[in-house]
């Protein structure tokens, strides 16, 4: 599916469609996996100190996530559709963040706040395709966090909200991959 | 000679491999921006958790490393048992020819002759 496919879908109902028939959007299910979980908030100790500090690892590169998205959307350089997907997947890395701080709190944490300020390279950002090389490149690294973290989370629930998370961030990259023109699936695994 | 052989085999690293690998670090760290971990320009040399504005957990505030290549070797090998409490434990790298290529990248691209931190 390119986004010569995408951009043949005018009708945003048709679009809305079209994203939930790819697997873009994110069902409620993997908020529900995290923040319904009261029984998280039993838990104390070392063990769940370690998750939180694993979550707010996450939860710093989700917030940064939807700032870098936030300035590619503004960058005036992103054409529809590829604005929309964009907002899209900054919408996800929203509920990431928000179910990863709710997580956080469960667990008797503190939350990290995004920035005031983030310093990307924009000098570097001059056409639609450095600002989707600038998001895959994020995306791949978060992939990559998630992967890690994957294992050693003590809470195998939060295991696996993570690996949740990953699958949706690899579904961006690969996306962003094809807009580049780039394989949109480099391999048969991901590290 | 564990520690020597750390050394040998990172001097040993394929740096251009190493770039590609460091791509799994950039959800966190670029080479010339403090991100959700810190910048890594000008790594080799630095003492840890030493980067200014930077918010390090206090494992690495107190940690007393100096950033070398057998330094980086032990910590990307198992960072909880270096650093404990790390952020980093999400980014252990098990295989000792890819902890070579990171750290032969690093000590070209983090190179503050030829980096500039921001």
């Amino acid at each position: 599916m390119s986004f010569i496919a995408l951009g043949n879908v005018p009708d945003p109902v048709a679009r809305r469609r079209f994203l939930r028939a790819s697997g873009l959007l994110l069902s409620g299910s993997a908020v529900a996996l995290m923040a319904g979980r009261d029984a998280l908030a039993a838990r104390a100790g070392g063990a769940a100190a370690s998750d939180v500090r694993i979550l707010n690892t996450a939860l710093a590169a989700e917030l940064e996530a939807v700032a870098a998205y936030q300035v590619g959307a503004e960058s005036g350089l992103l054409q529809k559709p590829v604005l929309d997907l964009a907002v899209t997947f900054q919408g996800h890395h929203k509920e990431h963040a928000d179910v990863l701080a709710k997580t956080i709190h469960k667990l008797g944490g503190k939350p990290v706040a995004a920035r005031a300020k983030y310093a990307f390279p924009t000098d570097q950002l001059k056409s639609q395709s450095d600002v989707l090389r600038f998001a895959a490149g994020l995306e791949k690294g978060a992939v990559s966090a998630y992967l890690g973290a994957v294992p050693v989370f003590d809470d195998r629930d939060l295991s696996k909200a993570a690996a949740s998370i990953l699958g949706d961030e690899a579904m961006h990259w690969a996306v962003l991959r094809q807009a580049l023109g780039e394989a949109p699936v480099p391999g048969a695994f991901v590290s | 000679v564990i520690a020597a052989l750390a050394v040998a085999l990172a001097l040993a690293g394929d740096a251009a491999a190493g770039a590609a690998l460091y791509e799994r670090c950039a959800a966190c760290h670029s080479l010339e921006q403090d991100r959700a971990g810190p910048r890594h320009c000008g790594l080799f040399g630095r003492r840890a958790g030493s980067v200014p504005g930077f918010d390090y957990s206090d494992g690495m505030k107190r940690s007393r490393l100096v950033w070398s290549a057998e330094s980086l070797d032990r910590f990307l090998a198992n960072p909880d048992a270096v650093v404990p409490g790390t952020p980093m434990s999400i980014a252990r790298v098990p295989s000792a020819a890819e902890r070579a290529d990171l750290i032969a990248y690093l000590r070209q691209a983090a190179d503050p002759r030829r980096c500039r931190a921001r």
